[in-house]
């Protein structure tokens, strides 16, 4: 049986972004890139492209100079479940 | 194409540590990719997680760049003349006790201008907690050189290049009786959030000097690339060597190693600690505390 991985859901406040790409370059898991699109300031804002590889280590949510991602992590109902018995 | 995605009306969820931070001034004035903002969100988790008083909890800071942090955090703050972070932050202390004090500011401000402060503060062991902000050189008013920057680097007052020595930080305020010391890099927030918490729970003078990039002026100025560039070299060329010998860990030059780690920590007796036994021994019956020291 493969090990549980840590699931995780990342947020985004795309108009304080500057543009840095520090979350986008420390992910650990390579599941943000820079979106096609532009916030107010003229910055791409990260976007992510691949949620289900998210672990919710808010290491975005660290190394963001802006407050403008960062990531929880999320409780599976089944654990949830596990964690009562 | 996309545009529409970043326009949400839904409310979304609250980062964490947005309770200390004042949102409404958000986004901050600092330059994209300056790793002040990092160093804030690395102080403020530390306060989070720490589950340290918010209401005894002050922050002072000078002028500078880094001094601006003051405006944007969510807690008791103070923006004081230029240097003089330091002597305001001991009159708190001394003023009441029961505060936790922290000083928050820039390489040019502690370091320059208010060295000697800086100095003397490590020296009585005054309990507080000091985050220098180090970026080799003042920011705010154009990227002049100062007492931080490296041997050989380009500034705006040193156009062929810096010949004056650099200060050893962690060493200076080593001789002069800090007694906690560290240095850590913006690359390493979780190390910083860390030592930090460490910091703010010694009964004695703390220090921690955080290296940050400066993309607009030093990094520009010396054609080092952008702040991403720089984040990758901190990464990559700094070393953790906890407890390494202080007299070895100068930054000399633009481009090298970087040491990095807790390089001290050391009981001695605080200040007020100091000043309250010696008057007890020498004054006796006659020594009457002031009130406001109760515990």
């Amino acid at each position: 049986m493969p090990a549980k991985r840590p699931r995780g859901k990342v947020h985004t406040a795309a108009e304080r972004c500057k543009g840095c790409g520090f979350c986008i370059e420390f992910c650990p898991l390579k599941a943000l890139r820079a979106s096609g699109a532009l916030n107010r300031g003229g910055f791409h804002f990260p976007e992510i492209v691949a949620p289900e590889k998210c672990s919710g280590c808010n290491m975005c949510g660290m190394i963001c100079p802006d407050f403008a991602i960062w990531s929880e992590k999320l409780v599976r109902e089944k654990d949830e479940a596990e964690a009562e018995d | 194409m996309k545009k529409e995605e970043s326009i949400s009306l839904e409310p979304r969820p609250q980062n964490p540590i947005e309770s200390l931070i004042r949102v409404e001034r958000l986004p901050h004035m600092w330059c994209p990719g300056c790793g002040i903002g990092i160093s804030m969100g690395a102080f403020t988790r530390a306060v989070v997680e720490s589950g340290i008083d918010q209401n005894s909890l002050s922050v002072v800071s000078g002028i500078g760049c880094t001094g601006r942090v003051a405006g944007y955090l969510r807690l008791d703050t103070f923006h004081v003349t230029h240097g003089r972070a330091v002597p305001f932050a001991t009159g708190l202390k001394l003023g009441n006790p029961k505060l936790k004090v922290v000083v928050y500011s820039g390489d040019g401000d502690l370091m320059a201008i208010g060295g000697n402060h800086l100095i003397h503060a490590a020296r009585r062991n005054v309990p507080l907690t000091v985050i220098l902000i180090n970026n080799f050189n003042y920011g705010m008013t154009g990227g002049q050189f100062g007492p931080t920057t490296p041997m050989e680097a380009f500034g705006a007052t040193a156009p062929y290049g810096n010949y004056e020595y650099p200060f050893n930080l962690p060493y200076l305020m080593d001789v002069c009786g800090a007694a906690y010391i560290a240095r850590w890099t913006v690359y390493h927030v979780r190390q910083l959030t860390r030592s930090i918490t460490e910091a703010m729970s010694k009964d004695g003078f703390s220090f921690i000097e955080v290296i940050t990039p400066c993309p607009e002026l030093y990094l520009r100025r010396n054609r080092l690339g952008d702040a991403l560039k720089e984040m990758i070299y901190l990464k990559e060329n700094s070393r953790i060597q906890n407890g390494a010998e202080t007299r070895t860990v100068a930054i000399e030059k633009i481009r090298g190693e970087i040491i990095i780690g807790k390089f001290v920590d050391r009981e001695r007796p605080g200040y007020i600690q100091s000043l309250d036994g010696h008057l007890q021994k020498v004054l006796g019956a006659r020594y009457q505390r002031p009130p406001f020291w109760e515990k």
